[in-house]
């Protein structure tokens, strides 16, 4: 059952993603603890085209995970239209007919939807509630019974095992895949640029409104008619997500917010589980089943050497390195000289 | 409701305490607004000096008669941050909560719901008002159809308009002033003081973007919604914010006063605008859902 972790049973969870049914059965068979997903509408953060569960695909994607022993977590953690919450009510309600274990949410609208028509139903704080310090933590729990918070992907090591020492309810933390630069669910940058964005929309720096442009022998990446970074010949052209492109600022030009890197914080596993952290989450609903199978099988064999009382972590990370974005990576902000 | 107020926003930027001293002095003689917001809701590090001026601006405030709430930190991180919201809010002085604990530890008592909350359906705001928000200025990437329904499913809850300044886009834990000097976060030597509007950022083609704010992105534009007395009356507007900038707040508050009270109509707000010197350009962009950097007007 989920949240029985405790100092008789301290493995980390392996909170895997899913963005389609062949990915959820790809992650339950490479050793997942839970695997999270959301339904295909904007009721989730991941609103690609292509992605997704249908509603009789999650019954399905439930039961098959059960079958292998893993947990499902649905995530219905956009913010509900105004006028339109009934789309929001209805994935609630799918969640809980469909026998998943949790449902991870952000919207205060949704939380308490949730709390009210369906109580047994567990409750995981999203990410994109940016709840990062105990008194906004214990409001989620007194408020709507939240049993685990997903944090903020801006705290340091140092902060998390402070914070863990404060609260009762279980953490979640990514170590691996996507790095958010700004606080997830405080961010307009991309609705700026497009119109769209997290939180409005469940996209960032959407792939309909991206453009790329040649000028001479330079190839420029453009968000919504902005300029996020340019490439000259023989460099590799990357996807400008916003806060990762190049921009000018105090005379100089720089990847100001964040380099295009992505997080990769499996060496830092031990230290997380130390400091209290019941569930390690790894980012990417957005790839492949092959992509999943492997990350998710390097991470189990990390969390089982630990169990064993070894120290894999090393070795991990180099079996992961070269499968991220152009193999550059950061421990983002667990450890504070990021900031 | 048949008056439509204004309010002065907290100021986001690390403005020395003579200045801020000065700046709220003039609003408290000169600004006919309602309402002001004071208090540090960006960096909790700028605190403990421009914290020993706010009581002074507070009794100054208070003196000329405008409703003073202050405001809470946006994203608060270490203990002293922690520390300010409970200390303000378990206050009974009006607050504005900018983060949910604020929300928690008012324990029912009367606020502010600021921008830096997520509040984007009625569902949401009716729970924050059983737990006593009073009034509510909408994050401002929310479309005015998305607000105009909040109004109406909630008559009781006053909406404050975000309607002038540039736009508070995102917060992070990385100080991105440190990071354009070369400097780290815990020791920023406080050069987020040499932006009074926040430090310009551009794309590599040289147009003009962001804005830069310590931990806070901003807009490089100026958000001016200029909707006339009786279109924001028939949307449920019961107040108009105007965000602090390193320009005449003064002149900028006229402007507003104008418009609300009826004297002037959208086109001119907006001529009398441009006539100032403005750290960007006009945008409103995000009242009908559309990018928020575009002007409707072009």
């Amino acid at each position: 059952m989920l949240g029985q972790r405790n100092d008789n049973n301290p493995s980390l969870e392996l909170v895997c993603p899913a963005g389609t049914p062949a990915a959820l059965k790809a992650a339950a068979e490479a050793g997942a603890h839970s695997i999270y997903c959301g339904l295909r509408n904007e009721t989730n953060a991941r609103n690609f085209p292509g992605l997704n569960f249908s509603e009789k695909e999650l019954n399905a994607g439930v039961r098959l995970a059960h079958k292998h022993g893993s947990h499902v977590l649905v995530a219905v953690n956009t913010f509900a239209r105004a006028g339109d919450t009934h789309i929001w009510k209805r994935a609630v309600d799918a969640v809980a007919a469909s026998g998943a274990d949790a449902i991870i949410a952000a919207d205060i609208a949704v939380l308490d939807y949730a709390k009210e028509k369906h109580p047994d139903l567990r409750l995981h704080l999203s990410v994109q509630a940016a709840a990062a310090t105990p008194e906004s933590i214990s409001f989620y729990q007194d408020t709507f019974g939240v049993q685990r918070v997903v944090l903020p992907r801006v705290m340091s090591v140092e902060e998390i095992v402070k914070l863990n020492k404060e609260i009762t309810v279980e953490t979640e933390v990514f170590v691996f895949g996507g790095l958010c630069v700004m606080t997830e669910g405080r961010c307009a940058l991309s609705s700026y640029a497009t119109g769209k964005s997290p939180n409005l929309t469940g996209v960032c720096s959407p792939p309909g409104d991206v453009s790329y442009d040649e000028d001479g022998s330079n190839l420029y990446a453009r968000l919504g008619g902005f300029t996020i970074d340019g490439f000259g010949e023989g460099e590799t052209a990357g996807y400008p997500t916003l806060c990762k492109g190049r921009f000018k600022a105090e005379g100089e030009t720089s990847y100001l917010f964040e380099d295009p890197v992505s997080l990769n914080a499996a060496s830092l596993l031990p230290r997380l589980q130390k400091a209290g952290v019941t569930a390690c989450k790894i980012e990417g609903r957005q790839r492949g089943k092959a992509y999943i199978s492997q990350v998710v099988k390097a991470f189990r064999a990390a969390v089982d050497a630990m169990d064993a009382g070894g120290n894999a972590e090393e070795e991990v990370s180099a079996m992961l390195s070269a499968m991220t974005e152009g193999g550059r990576e950061t421990t983002g902000a667990y450890k504070k000289i990021w900031r | 409701m048949s008056k439509i107020e204004l309010s002065l926003g907290p100021n986001f930027f690390n403005w020395s305490n003579e200045k801020l001293v000065d700046f709220y002095a003039r609003i408290a003689d000169e600004a006919p607004v309602e309402r002001v917001y004071i208090g540090e809701v960006i960096c909790g590090k700028r605190m403990p000096f421009n914290d020993k001026v706010w009581p002074e601006i507070y009794e100054r405030l208070a003196n000329a008669g405008k409703t003073v709430v202050f405001s809470t930190i946006a994203l608060p991180v270490t203990v002293r941050d922690r520390k300010s919201i409970s200390a303000l809010s378990e206050d009974g002085e009006l607050v504005e909560a900018n983060d949910i604990a604020g929300v928690h530890k008012r324990s029912g008592q009367p606020f502010v719901g600021g921008p830096f909350l997520n509040i984007y359906n009625e569902q949401t705001a009716k729970v924050l008002m059983n737990l006593g928000m009073e009034t509510f200025c909408p994050p401002v990437e929310l479309p005015m159809k998305s607000v105009e329904a909040i109004a109406q499913a909630l008559p009781d809850l006053t909406i404050e308009l975000f309607a002038f300044g540039r736009l508070p886009l995102a917060v992070s834990g990385r100080c991105y002033h440190a990071r354009a000097h070369k400097l780290h976060k815990d020791n920023c030597q406080f050069i987020c003081d040499r932006d009074p509007d926040g430090m310009d950022v551009t794309t590599l083609d040289d147009q003009k973007f962001l804005a830069a704010n310590g931990i806070q992105t901003l807009s490089h534009s100026v958000q001016a919604i200029t909707m006339n007395r009786d279109e924001l009356l028939t949307k449920g507007i019961g107040r108009l914010r105007l965000s602090p900038q390193d320009i005449d707040m003064i002149a900028v508050i006229e402007i507003y006063r104008d418009l609300v009270d009826g004297k002037i109509e959208s086109a001119e707000a907006e001529a009398r605008l441009q006539g100032l010197p403005l750290p960007g350009a006009l945008a409103n962009g995000y009242v009908t859902g559309k990018p928020g950097h575009l002007w409707q007007a072009d």
